[in-house]
């Protein structure tokens, strides 16, 4: 039931995130579009689950927790970032230059 | 069964073993205890000796039980690989029991008046165990049963030559002479690894023993192969025994002390050559062609370097010069065929020629001790700073004529009986090859100039009026008895050596026999005819006499006059002053061209142009250009990674996918 629609979306969405990651220098915006493609992989967790088994639905969950833990690593080393070189712009962090 | 096992003959490898524990000894209080003279003289002198008492009852055990095939005592197996089979093993038959008397006999003597000459030397213990460690070496080249074994003698050696002739390595020309003898001797050495290599790819083994078996089938007689073999032998005397074109390390050598002159460069290791020419005797008598070169490059150098030897001043260069003139002889002996005759002659020159270099060492050595008391700085060894010596060293001069008459072929001395046989086993052999008469005259021409220039050196050094200053004059004496003994010994040996191959008697010829047997079905007979060989005796006595006697008419020692107001020589004798100039020719030819072809070539060009610009530095530039490359990807720009991560993902669901 309504499988290849909700496919759809969570492709849509996981190449939203992709693009955003690519393409903006912001690196709150970025972090945003990380957590955009991690909730495209629960919708399709979510979606495939009515095929397969409960397990899609249980996923998510832990899914949920990783990204909540990583989300307050991710701002706390994005606070670091700020408050060293008082921007988040990420193209002017190039430290590892060859 | 051969009759010598279980004899003394079983402990042959004694003879290696003494003198080189002498030597190990010897080195080690060279190093820790240099000033133990005592000690450094009893161990040095009393190993050889004993050595020789070992010599001495090998000999007798092989009298006793004259082997027809030689004894080899394999000891272990040295190189087992695949086909080649090299045992370190001895052989012990008439040839080389003969060459281990003279050799440890003649070393124990030299040893004992090296105690004399050497006496006052700082490196006193560092000369002996040189000197043990040759007869080491020399014992192995004599015994080694296969030519792996005698090729290890043979560069022994030639090592101990090398440390001897730069003995005092602190004088510059010292060290280049031991360096140029080591290098020349090089050359000959490839010639000898050749021939063993040819030996072992046409008959399968290096073993002396089983080379002669399989010859006869193995390689046809005057063939190309076996005349390869043998001339790339020969290549290998050349070298070790001084002829031409490579004798030119010979003279140089004499930059070392004079003991070691007489004994490495007069008696023992030059006449190696004669020695591997006589022990593979089948594969030169089944090689006409490589024979004749044998006795034309003898006959060459015995009369080239007779000439030469006419002019020099030092007296051991002349000295040096007749030595590579006397092995000349000994390789016309091997050349025509008289392998007995050619290794007669090897024992009575290591008598008169190790007698004349240890009398010229006894004259050098009171000169020198001369020069010290007055605090003069004059040539030791230049005969025109000699004169009248005869009167203050009765017994050196004493002797020294007697090896003079050998060496000149007076009857019924040594020299005269070897000479003459090797001349007449050439006269015989040119009744149907003319090439030999040529061979012949050569060495007549040269028995006539031996002559002279021997009683050219006598004259000058021990008569006519004295000519060291006033200074030394009261300083000149006779050498004390330790290096005069060894001089009347070897003037003893002198006077009877001729006896172990008197003609028509032949006891060498026939002691020898067992192993020349298989050539003589390759060679016509040599022996001369009565008449023709009375004929040519008489001719080769007065021949010498001649010499001797045109000497003291045509040369006048009152005349001469010490070296720094001696009047320019001019045209022919200059020539021979300069040596014929043989060795700027080489210098010019061989040398330069090598030394440039190294510098500019090698050096200029190939290593620091090819490999150090194009190989070092070119694949450090390319390392250093390929990492700029990968450097570039490396922006610090994470998404610019992201982008790679990203396409590299999609690729490889697009692989999976498909």
């Amino acid at each position: 039931m309504l499988l290849g629609p909700s496919l759809l979306v969570s492709a849509i969405l996981f190449s939203l995130g992709v693009v955003g990651v690519l393409l903006r220098r912001n690196a709150i915006v970025i972090f945003m579009c990380i957590e955009l493609m991690l909730n495209a992989v629960n919708l399709t967790f979510v979606a495939l689950s009515q095929r397969i088994g409960i397990e899609g639905q249980v996923f998510v969950f832990f899914v949920m927790t990783v990204a909540a833990a990583e989300a307050a690593v991710g701002l706390a080393i994005v606070i670091a970032l700020y408050r060293h070189r008082d921007t988040v712009n990420l193209q002017s962090i190039n430290l590892l230059r060859g | 069964m051969n009759p010598l096992a279980g004899s003394a003959a079983d402990w042959a490898g004694l003879a290696i073993l003494l003198p080189f524990a002498g030597f190990l000894v010897n080195g080690a209080l060279a190093f820790w205890r240099p000033k133990a003279r005592r000690a450094v003289s009893l161990v040095g002198v009393g190993s050889v000796a004993a050595a020789f008492v070992v010599a001495v009852a090998v000999f007798l055990a092989v009298r006793a039980a004259p082997p027809a095939a030689p004894y080899v005592r394999s000891l272990w197996s040295w190189i087992p690989v695949g086909d080649l089979s090299v045992s370190a093993a001895l052989q012990v038959d008439q040839l080389s029991v003969v060459m281990l008397l003279v050799v440890t006999g003649v070393s124990s003597l030299i040893h004992l008046f090296s105690v004399g000459y050497m006496h006052d030397d700082p490196g006193y213990a560092r000369y002996f165990a040189y000197l043990n460690l040759f007869v080491t070496f020399m014992v192995v080249l004599v015994l080694g049963a296969n030519f792996p074994v005698m090729f290890i003698g043979w560069e022994g050696v030639g090592l101990c030559s090398y440390l001897l002739i730069g003995f005092w390595f602190t004088e510059k020309e010292k060290a280049d002479a031991g360096l140029k003898a080591f290098l020349v001797n090089r050359i000959g050495d490839v010639g000898f690894l050749i021939a063993m290599f040819l030996i072992f790819s046409h008959l399968g083994t290096l073993d002396f023993r089983e080379t002669f078996a399989r010859a006869p089938q193995g390689l046809a007689a005057g063939g190309g192969a076996v005349t390869a073999i043998a001339l790339f032998l020969f290549m290998g005397c050349v070298g070790k025994s001084a002829q031409i074109p490579l004798y030119v390390w010979l003279p140089d050598a004499m930059a070392g002390p004079t003991p070691v002159s007489a004994l490495i460069h007069a008696a023992t290791m030059v006449t190696a050559g004669v020695y591997l020419v006589a022990r593979t005797n089948l594969l030169f008598a089944m090689a006409p062609v490589a024979s004749a070169v044998v006795a034309g490059v003898g006959a060459l150098t015995a009369l080239f370097a007779a000439t030469i030897g006419l002019k020099q001043w030092d007296i051991k260069k002349v000295l040096a010069y007749s030595t590579v003139s006397q092995l000349g002889y000994m390789f016309v002996g091997v050349g025509v065929g008289a392998y007995a005759a050619g290794i007669f002659h090897l024992v009575t020159h290591a008598f008169f020629k190790a007698l004349l270099f240890l009398g010229a060492g006894s004259v050098i050595h009171v000169m020198h001790q001369a020069y010290h008391h007055s605090h003069r700085h004059a040539d030791a060894q230049d005969m025109r700073n000699m004169g009248g010596l005869a009167a203050y060293m009765p017994w050196t001069a004493r002797t020294m004529w007697v090896a003079t008459l050998a060496i000149a072929g007076i009857p019924p001395l040594a020299g005269f009986f070897s000479k003459d046989e090797i001349l007449g086993a050439a006269f015989t052999r040119g009744a149907s090859q003319p090439f030999y008469l040529l061979v012949w005259l050569f060495g007549i021409v040269a028995a006539f100039l031996t002559a002279f220039y021997m009683a050219r050196l006598m004259l000058y050094t021990f008569h006519g009026p004295n000519r060291t200053g006033d200074l030394e004059r009261p300083h000149l004496t006779e050498a004390p008895w330790i290096m005069t003994g060894p001089l009347v010994v070897l003037a003893a040996l002198t006077i009877v050596g001729g006896a172990i191959n008197l003609p028509e008697v032949g006891a060498l010829q026939r002691w020898l026999t067992p192993l020349t047997a298989q050539s003589a079905a390759f060679l016509p007979d040599l022996a001369p005819t009565p008449g023709v060989a009375i004929a040519l005796m008489a001719g080769a006595a007065l021949i010498g006499a001649a010499g001797l006697w045109l000497a003291t008419r045509m040369l006048k020692p009152e005349a001469l006059v010490p070296p720094e107001r001696s009047p320019q020589e001019t045209g022919f004798a200059r020539l021979l002053l300069e040596k014929y100039r043989v060795d700027e020719l080489y210098d010019r030819v061989i040398v330069r061209p090598l030394l440039w072809l190294a510098r500019v070539v090698l050096w200029k060009g190939v290593d620091a142009g090819v490999i150090d610009t194009a190989g070092v530095n070119g694949s450090a530039a390319l390392a250093r250009g390929l990492g700029w490359i990968g450097s570039r990807l490396q922006s610090g720009q994470v998404g610019t990674y992201v982008v790679f991560f990203v396409i590299g993902a999609i690729a490889v669901l697009a692989a999976l996918l498909k």
